[in-house]
């Protein structure tokens, strides 16, 4: 039980990213497909901010423990606990996985711009974006527009 | 080490309720034919894991998530169905055995090796003690801002943040040679102007309340732009919310009304120049005599002799990070808010040229 409680987390990062990669690998549409990577993008970093939390922690901006919220933090925790895990007193999550997850989102919906952006490139090409249409089209040799 | 097992506080009960409500929303999506209620869903996927991510303690990516992923994402993928269709075809079934066979297949390999991870939540997990564990102790002594997120990301950092500042750029100068700067839309017939539409009392509630949130809105982006150091906040979120505030004014006023305030030349411009003020600051560093974007070197040598030690750190004064750190943040904030505007300008611009041919 315990166990399972550990690692949920995980399970569902592997489900949430295989259900990305079933949606861009069985839609013929790109929009869905690029729907498909932007998913599967976010499970990634679900689990790299899995992976830096700290049980018990709180946000990673330094904190005196003798304030109110720094004692509010500690009042449910053993003394013993905040020594191994905590820094200077307060416990706080790896803030590392925060800073590689945060550029990663915003790179990421620069580059998604750019698959929308050919995506709106094929219809005005082909006048479809569904991947069979398209290369139906090439083949009786009708080809693209523009 | 101790054995550590996850805890059943409130903390995880709420963690696991949002993550399965987020994989109710990925089956939704795989399932939706209709391209609309899948970016719909996307937004709210976004919005439930900037929860899920405050709860993770990740303040500062639940800032992001939920003004990308809810916010500017979804404007940019209804513009792009705008301009393409928003239906999707039938997959006939016996396509779905390949990539069924495929996931299941990745899927097994992935949680086999997902049982090997430490649980949620251990402190002893090898990504918790080393680097994180030392950017912790040393970052508010280093660096001297209490947002250790922010100290790790513009200062220990630096370079990679530069990088990606630089394939953001790259991104939006891609959207604008694939679909051009929007030009179209200023060539277009005029639409109705502010005042005509205040003339006929065209969308009251939206004008009004729009009037009301932009300048708001763009009060907020600079409070996150300038906080960054002490609170959650920085040059992505606060470019981003910016971004939003802009692209608001489009959706009510009107595209062309946007551009006269805010030309897409100006955008573009804006867009190099926060990367050239990035860069510039590792080369004043390197001038200095130090490190490309170590900020120590900010200011030279000759300012930091005769100070009293309380304002030096480590032989540097102390103002080198602080400065360093304001100036590439605003870089930042100057390419990230002028992209998302360029990339919003291209799909938008795009649009009255919403061709006759195809289903258009």
């Amino acid at each position: 039980m315990s166990f399972l409680l550990g690692h949920f987390n995980y399970l569902i990062v592997v489900f949430l990213m295989m259900g990305g990669l079933w949606i861009t690998f069985s839609s013929r549409n790109y929009i869905k497909r690029m729907i498909g990577l932007a998913l599967f993008q976010t499970s990634v970093g679900l689990f790299y901010i899995s992976l830096g939390k700290v049980a018990g922690g709180t946000a990673a901006i330094v904190l005196d423990k003798t304030s109110k919220a720094g004692e509010a933090l500690n009042a449910h925790l053993s003394p013993d606990y905040v020594a191994r895990a905590g820094v200077d007193g307060v416990v706080y999550s790896n803030p590392l996985p925060h800073v590689l997850i945060l550029t990663a989102i915003v790179v990421g919906v620069a580059t998604l711009a750019v698959g929308l952006a050919i995506a709106v490139r094929v219809r005005e090409a082909y006048g479809t974006v569904e991947a069979g249409e398209i290369a139906e089209l090439d083949r009786t040799e009708a080809g693209p527009r523009a | 080490m101790p054995s550590f097992a996850t805890p059943l506080d409130a903390n995880t009960i709420v963690d696991i309720a949002l993550l399965a409500m987020l994989a109710v929303i990925v089956v939704a999506v795989a399932r939706t034919r209709s391209l609309l209620t899948a970016i719909i869903l996307t937004s709210v996927y976004s919005f439930i894991s900037a929860v899920w991510l405050v709860v993770m303690d990740a303040a500062d990516v639940s800032f992001t998530e939920a003004v990308v992923g809810a916010g500017v994402s979804t404007i940019i993928a209804l513009g792009a169905i705008l301009l393409t269709r928003s239906e999707c075809s039938r997959i006939p079934w016996r396509e779905t055995l390949l990539p069924l066979l495929l996931v299941t297949v990745t899927g097994g390999l992935l949680v086999y090796a997902a049982l090997d991870l430490p649980s949620l939540g251990d402190p002893s997990a090898p990504a918790n003690i080393y680097v994180g564990r030392l950017y912790l102790q040393h970052a508010e002594h280093d660096i001297g801002t209490p947002n250790i997120v922010t100290a790790v990301l513009s200062s220990y950092r630096g370079f990679d943040t530069l990088g990606e500042t630089t394939v953001i750029f790259a991104a939006g100068l891609g959207v604008a040679l694939l679909l051009g700067f929007g030009e179209r839309a200023l060539q277009d017939t005029p639409r109705p102007s502010m005042a005509k539409m205040a003339e006929s009392g065209q969308h009251v509630v939206l004008r009004v309340s729009a009037k009301m949130l932009i300048p708001m809105i763009s009060i907020y982006a600079f409070y996150v732009q300038f906080h960054g150091d002490l609170g959650p906040g920085g040059g992505f979120q606060a470019g981003v919310i910016m971004a939003v505030a802009i692209i608001l004014h489009a959706l009510v006023f009107g595209l062309q009304e946007t551009m006269e305030s805010i030309p897409p030349q100006l955008a573009r411009g804006l867009s190099a120049f926060g990367v050239l003020l990035y860069a510039g600051v590792g080369v004043v560093n390197l001038t200095n005599g130090g490190n490309f974007l170590d900020y120590d070197h900010l200011f030279p040598r000759i300012f930091e002799e005769g100070l009293p030690d309380s304002h030096l750190v480590g032989g540097h004064h102390i103002w080198g990070q602080h400065f360093g750190i304001l100036a590439i943040e605003l870089g930042v904030f100057l390419t990230v808010a002028s992209t998302m505007v360029t990339i919003f300008y291209a799909f938008a611009g795009r649009a009255p040229d919403l061709s006759p041919h195809g289903e258009g």
